[in-house]
């Protein structure tokens, strides 16, 4: 799914990295805990999070996630933001929740890493 | 890095209570190793591990030293605090224990799986510390 499609499927806006919507997504997870992102690689990912803190950007560049969605539309600073921008990703805003944003992309044929393929 | 006699060294500080450049130390070492070319699979195992560390000196300790020294084919890392320590190592090493506040659980940490994820993605890791002096994490990571 491009990105472009997933803004769309969440009625997202785009924060930073309109440049980039043409990407695709083969994975997605959805977690607030970052060490749970950390324990599974995902190939070409979108995390989705209600966390917006530094972190959660460091977080994704760790693991090679270039585009983050925030759910239920939590405000975003402009310091993180940057850090998005200077790594080249995407962030997106929903205003769902983290229920139903994953409930969406997975009815969209978006799969976790656990579903196999 | 073409013959394997090749070694290199660098080190990062990693400042204390900073939650804004917390990472920095792993992200600087991820775009280095990426640089010189090692395997993504390779780049990212490092990086994770390096950032699962340098959160536990942000969080645990008052920040401390990454040192990594890398090889063709290895890449050995140290990462030093001067913080607490720690008093039970085997009780730290296990799923889901820790002793982080609340307030570090609201940034996404806290779940007790840093030091399980640092070792599922190392080839080796040994953890030592001593209560009141500090805590020496060290990993090597073997590429390809
Ligand atoms: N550098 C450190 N200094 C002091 N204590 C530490 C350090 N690293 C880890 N610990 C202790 O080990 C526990 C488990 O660490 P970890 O698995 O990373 O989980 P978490 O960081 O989520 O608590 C921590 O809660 C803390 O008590
Ligand atoms: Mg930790």
């Amino acid at each position: 799914m491009k990105i472009s499609e997933i803004a769309t499927v969440l009625e997202a806006e785009i924060l930073c990295g309109e440049e980039h919507l043409e990407r695709k997504i083969i994975s997605a997870c959805g977690s607030d805990m970052m060490s749970d992102v950390l324990a599974f690689v995902k190939q070409d990912a979108i995390l989705l999070t209600g966390l917006v803190n530094p972190q959660v950007i460091r977080t994704a560049e760790m693991m090679d996630i270039m585009t983050i969605a925030f759910v239920r539309g939590k405000k975003c600073g402009e310091d993180i933001i940057e850090l998005a921008k200077e790594r080249g990703m995407v962030l997106i805003r929903s205003p769902l929740t983290m229920y139903t944003a994953c409930g969406r992309l997975y009815a969209s044929g978006l799969r976790g890493e656990d579903h196999g393929t | 890095m073409a013959h394997s006699e090749q070694s290199m060294k660098v080190s990062y500080t990693v400042l204390p209570d900073d939650f804004m450049r917390a990472g920095e130390a792993s992200g600087a070492l991820k775009k280095l190793l990426k640089e010189l070319g090692f395997p993504s699979d390779t780049v990212r195992r490092c990086a994770i591990a390096t950032y699962e560390g340098e959160m536990n000196m942000v969080i645990h300790a008052q920040g401390g030293v990454v040192e990594a020294i890398i090889t063709p084919d290895t890449i050995e890392l140290e990462l030093r605090d001067t913080g607490p320590g720690i008093s039970d190592i085997e009780l730290a090493m296990t799923e889901g224990y820790s002793t982080a506040s609340d307030a570090v659980r609201d940034i996404g940490f806290g779940a007790g799986m840093g030091l399980p994820n640092i070792q599922k993605y190392s080839d080796r890791m040994s953890l030592t510390s001593e209560v009141g002096v500090g805590t020496t994490l060290r990993m090597t990571i073997r590429s390809g």
